[in-house]
């Protein structure tokens, strides 16, 4: 809402010491946020006198122009009190009238020096200035003529013309509808500093007659006021006089023609939308009621809009003629030929108007007050205001007829006790100070002991709550009042398990040398189709956005593996070529089912919270890691080595010691990963994730590197096993016995397979095995393999015997061949 | 090698005559100093205190002498080996300390090579920074509660006295989920964690909520349809705003330093009443000749987000009696805190997964 402040000075009088700033800081702190304050004669730096055209010769030029010699008063202005030679373009001025000169040395906006200079054959020593020069608006052809009385040659121009009007904008918050008006600026204005107010809307208004315009309203739910006016033999050829343009400008509105300036500027004063119509356009009388679905209007933007069975609409015997309260229709349009005008000033259903405006994505400067809540108690005020303007400056009269149909709703009435603003602010607030606070912003109040009754001002439709007084008062005691004091909080527990975990996790996942991303959620099938997913992939079952940014993209995750790809691919083309990533998220697995909208009077019976519980998707933690380049970098110590399946597996292999899970590797197939390079990674039967290299495809398709190593796995469940508590350990300090063994087993054979057998028949003193080798060649056959394990074996009690070390080997190897068909080398 | 000498007594045995003993013993001593590194001295070893040394071999002699002289042939051809053993060690040590010396100055490295051979992993700057935030709540005994991203809309609107006619719903652009009538939304705020934790326990409740949250907002250096938001509730008996504006004094404090504490500024919020816009004075210029200060942009304050008194009919929905209770809650950008804190400028840099950014701030912040 912009408010020119000499506006608001209408209506308050702000004395001399209330400086620009002290204004704003004031509204600010009332909740009027200051948006920002544009002045023109900021953007303008004088000399900017007023001239009289003393001479002006016309000289066609070879261009074709005509441009006018002109000799202009400017009185001492000068220094010289010599008139002033000046060329000038525009054609709407004769000799003898006051124009607004600037001399040279003066700055117009977009830093336009002026300065004497020669053109079309003369000393052009100035500049004879038009409105959209000196920044005051765009839609004046010509230059500035300033009426007869307007000033003497050599006055300062910028006070003429009332340059110096800083126009405020303020952020206008959505229940403080009633401050998109200068009557509910002005009226804080007053408040904030204890001033008088003169409310614009107080005005006698004539008593409502049979004589007017007939108006029926169906729904006086949706349309509890209706008030017509008209006037007769209006001037359709009357222009909108120059402070009245001005003014709708600098509120940010555009002038149109008399009639409906006049209507804007009642609806910038008041706050009440008016609507006009063309009266000899209407036929019958006027109706308000609810459209039928499907019945269609022209509104005034021209746009044909289909209607629901909720817009509230106004009709005449020819059928709607408005969509009453957001927007009116063509067929009943003032015109330059409308002499005779019906004035609208209606109190619409706010959620009504909103929901209008929502379905028919309509915003108005009428909608946008309607839907907020207006004033109801002033539509006649309102309409007679207009009448009166469309009477002073349009020559119309005034018609005998006042249509009033209904009442403006009941005030509300709010109990509250007289220290709850005290209680809730903290601030040390009197029942006197409430008192009279709440009357300052125009409630009825009475006292009645402990309690108070306040009743709101008709403009206050935001007032129903007890906690809305208490922010009432509390704003104009001031929001600074409010001490600093920490609340008593009972002992805390710290961080939840879960919490602690996916700190550690990360934390883990950091000191190998991930890096951690956040990726956007959205994929699409072209994402589907990349990892190579199956048709029935249960991947492909994801939650869909009903409006989202992109359409190629309406899925929300259910792999992270897209979002990380797409993040590695990013390092990759950017040139960065090792890239180690990880990323933590949920994904959301689609139920199907619907979330109840319930009421907001209690809690949630169990039932209801159930049925929203059941409605919200599963969405599990997942955790992603993907590996490309060196694992370890190549330098003076030799070559590196490069990030492969087995350090994707390896990573979460690590985790999940890191978190004491014991976690099953297999072989598997699944997609993205190539099909001969993809771990199952179990928790016991518990499938919990997939680690391997990336399928070549998958790799082509997200443009990374090949070999890409991803792991993607269920974060929720891993943590859900993780040792929380672990118990200290015993171990021995007796000496290690050491044995080293090599096997040959068929190169099918799973290496774990391997050490679970040689595990298994090692028995108790086994302490801990390592493959240190993995031989394939002809000294162990075709379809062979060699593999060869450091064993060491040690007792907790005691140190080993003579052979009790071999004699355990011979079990772990005995074992492994019943199992494994293993030999021993 | 002699067998037993048993044909007479006493005899005289050569090799462990006095002088004869004296002159293997010296020459070993020669023979060990003289030897010029380790090597030699194995060699020296094996020569003079070997298994065939001559000493060694004289030993063998003693049992050749009648019993009477044994003792004395023993002590002499003892004290000899003695005598080498002893040079052996000493010299030994010595050669082992100039061997030791030659190693040492050999075996200079040029220790400005590089050594990096693993590049160092971080954790993304904004679970680091949700985590420091969370502590100093934490600190309070305040616990950190959360929730879902996708949500019921009821938590996230209805339930927070946002209606579905109430202008604030269209302020914020809604990710809604297929079918439209499920009812279910991208989270658009943390606020439906606060609505949880009240629905799932009573008062006293002291919780912050930081998250991931939605909204239709196209990609740009400040606007992101993915950010992250905290949020601070508490609900208690006798809760009042002066516990909100300690809260977050303390907490600017904390993260800011002394004197950054924060202002409220009156604002509309359907789920607190009172509401306010709260701004910390600014960390950078501290609101001394803020003209020239580009993180306040000329303000002497910086806006963090909005705040206020619960508004009781929240407290209703959610099953807590607001004749008992108060509440205060508030809530602000974490990825925007970040960027005026750590002077990042280009939001992007936040969801890009580009690795310099992240591994600019390590595992903590």
């Amino acid at each position: 809402m912009k408010a020119p402040l000499s506006w608001i000075r209408e209506y308050v009088d702000l004395p001399a010491d209330v400086t620009l700033s002290a204004l704003t800081d004031r509204l600010t702190m009332l909740g009027l946020k200051l948006e920002a304050v544009t002045n023109p004669a900021d953007a303008v730096t004088g000399p900017l006198v007023v001239g009289r055209v003393l001479t002006l010769e016309k000289e066609p030029q070879k261009n074709g122009k005509t441009i006018n010699w002109c000799t202009v008063d400017v009185g001492d202005a000068n220094g010289t009190g010599e008139p002033q030679g000046i060329v000038c373009g525009a054609h709407n001025f004769v000799e003898g009238d006051l124009v607004v000169v600037c001399l040279p040395g003066a700055v117009l906006p977009g830093d336009f020096e002026i300065s004497a200079r020669k053109t079309y054959g003369h000393l052009s020593a100035g500049m004879i200035c038009s409105a959209a020069e000196l920044g005051l608006g765009t839609d004046h052809d010509g230059i500035i003529v300033l009426p007869a009385d307007a000033g003497a040659p050599g006055d300062d121009a910028f006070d003429v013309l009332g340059m110096d009007d800083p126009v405020i904008e303020f952020e206008i918050n959505p229940d403080r509808a009633y401050a998109l008006s200068l009557r509910g600026i002005a009226r804080e204005a007053a408040l904030g500093f204890d001033l008088p107010f003169t409310d614009p809307a107080a005005r006698d208004t004539p008593a409502a007659n049979a004589d007017g315009h007939p108006v029926v309203v169906d729904d006086a739910a949706g349309c509890p006021v209706f008030v017509a006016r008209s006037v007769s033999g209006f001037d359709p050829t009357a222009t909108t006089p120059g402070w009245m343009a001005t003014r709708l400008e600098q509120a940010g509105m555009r002038p149109v023609s008399l009639a409906v300036d006049v209507t804007n500027y009642v609806m910038l004063e008041l706050g009440r939308p008016i609507h006009g119509y063309d009266r000899e356009k209407l036929s019958g009388a006027v109706r308000v009621r609810r459209a039928a679905a499907g019945e269609k209007l022209t509104t005034l933007d021209g746009v044909v809009r289909t209607l629901s069975a909720e817009d509230l609409v106004v009709t005449d015997d020819s059928g709607i003629i408005g969509l009453g309260g957001v927007m009116g229709g063509e067929t009943t349009e003032i015109s330059e030929t409308t002499t005779s005008i019906l004035v609208e000033a209606a109190h619409w259903d706010a959620v009504s108007m909103f929901r209008t405006g929502k379905r028919h994505r309509l915003t108005s400067e009428a909608g946008k007050r309607n839907e907020r809540g207006v004033d109801p108690e002033i539509t006649e005020a309102a309409a007679d205001r207009v009448v009166e303007l469309l009477v002073e400056l349009g020559g119309a009269t005034a018609d005998a007829g006042v249509t009033v149909v209904g009442t403006p709703p009941a005030r509300v009435s709010i109990t509250i006790p007289v220290d709850l603003p005290a209680r809730i602010s903290g601030i040390d607030i009197s029942a006197e100070t409430t008192l009279a606070h709440l009357r300052a912003v125009g409630c009825e109040v009475a006292i009645d002991g402990d309690t108070l009754t306040a009743v709101a001002p008709s403009w206050r439709p935001d007032l129903t709550d007890p906690y809305d007084l208490v922010e009432e008062v509390v704003r104009i005691v001031g929001y600074d009042q409010v001490p600093s004091v920490l609340p008593p909080a009972p002992a805390g527990r710290g961080r939840s398990e879960a919490q602690r975990l996916r700190r550690r996790v990360g934390t883990t996942l950091a000191g190998a040398g991930l890096v951690e991303t956040i990726s956007y959620p959205f994929v699409g099938d072209a994402d589907w189709d990349r990892l190579g997913l199956a048709e029935g992939d249960e991947r492909r079952t994801a939650l869909r956005v009903v409006n989202p940014l992109n359409n190629e993209e309406p899925f929300l995750a259910t792999t992270l593996l897209p979002g990380l790809l797409k993040a590695l691919a990013r390092n990759v083309g950017r040139g960065t070529t090792d890239v180690a990533l990880f990323e933590t998220s949920l994904v959301f697995e689609p139920t199907g089912a619907k979330a109840p909208l319930l009421g907001v009077d209690r809690r949630p019976s169990d039932e209801e919270w159930a049925s929203i519980e059941k409605a919200v998707p599963r969405q599990p933690m997942h955790l992603a890691i993907a590996l490309t380049g060196h694992a370890e970098d190549a330098g003076w110590w030799g070559a590196g080595r490069l990030a492969s399946w087995s350090d994707a597996i390896g990573t979460v292999r690590a985790l999940a010691d890191e978190l004491g899970v014991e976690l099953t590797v297999t072989a598997t197939t699944r997609e993205p990963w190539h099909p001969g390079r993809c771990a199952e990674l179990r928790i016991g039967e518990r499938v919990i994730g997939h680690a391997g290299e990336l399928h070549p495809k998958v790799c082509k398709a997200y443009a990374v590197p090949a070999r890409t190593a991803v792991a993607e796995i269920d974060l929720d469940a891993l943590l859900e096993h993780a040792t929380t508590v672990v118990t200290g350990p015993e171990f021995s300090s007796f000496p290690v016995a050491k044995e080293d063994v090599a096997l040959v087993v068929d190169a099918d054979v799973p290496a774990a397979a391997v050490e679970a057998a040689l595990r298994e028949g090692a028995g108790e003193l086994l302490e801990s095995i390592a493959l240190f080798d993995v031989f394939t060649g002809e000294q162990v056959g075709e379809g062979k393999k060699s593999l060869a394990y450091a064993l060491r074996f040690r007792a907790p009690d005691r140190t080993l015997k003579e052979g009790e070390a071999s004699a355990a080997r011979e079990a772990a190897v005995a074992m492994a061949a019943e199992r494994t068909g293993a030999v021993q080398r | 090698m002699s067998g037993p000498n048993t044909d007479y007594d006493p005899v005289e045995v050569t090799p462990l005559k006095a002088e004869e003993v004296e002159r293997m013993r010296d020459e070993a001593v020669a023979a060990i100093a003289a030897a010029a590194d380790l090597e030699q001295l194995k060699q020296v070893r094996l020569d003079h205190a070997g298994d065939r040394s001559p000493l060694a071999l004289a030993n063998r002699e003693i049992g050749a002498l009648p019993p009477q002289a044994r003792k004395e042939a023993g002590a002499r051809v003892g004290q000899a080996r003695g005598a080498v053993t002893k040079a052996l060690g000493e010299r030994t040590s010595v050669l082992e300390d100039e061997h030791e010396q030659r190693m040492l100055v050999e075996e200079r490295v040029d220790v400005t090579l590089p050594t990096k051979r693993r590049r160092a992993g971080a954790r993304h700057p904004i679970t680091t920074f949700s985590e420091r935030l969370s502590d100093v709540f934490l600190a309070m005994g305040w616990e950190v509660a959360e929730g879902p991203w996708v949500e019921a809309e009821w938590l996230n609107f209805d339930a927070l006295n946002m209606g579905p006619d109430h202008p604030a719903r269209t302020m914020q652009d809604t990710f809604w989920l297929e079918p439209a009538d499920a009812a279910l939304v991208l989270r658009t705020h943390t606020s439906p964690v606060q609505a949880r934790t009240m629905l799932s326990q009573q008062p006293p409740i002291y919780v912050v909520c930081p998250g991931r949250v939605y909204r239709t907002d196209e990609v740009d250096a400040t606007h992101s349809p993915v950010f992250h938001q905290i949020e601070g509730l508490v609900v208690d008996e006798g809760i009042t705003m002066a516990h909100l504006k300690g809260t977050l004094d303390h907490m600017t404090t904390a993260l800011f330093g002394e004197g950054i504490t924060t202002r409220f500024r009156p604002s509309y919020f359907p789920f607190t009443e009172p509401s306010a816009e709260m701004d910390m004075v600014c960390f950078v210029c501290r609101g001394v000749d803020s003209d020239a200060c580009r993180t306040c942009r000329g303000e002497g304050w910086i806006e963090l987000g909005g705040c206020g008194v619960v508004n009781p009919r929240v407290l209703t929905a959610c099953g807590i009696d607001p004749e008992v209770y108060s509440g205060i809650a508030f809530g602000f950008g974490i990825d925007r805190m970040l960027m005026f804190r750590h002077n990042v400028t280009d939001l992007r840099d936040v969801f890009e997964g580009d690795v310099r950014f992240a591994s600019a701030f390590g595992t903590e912040i």
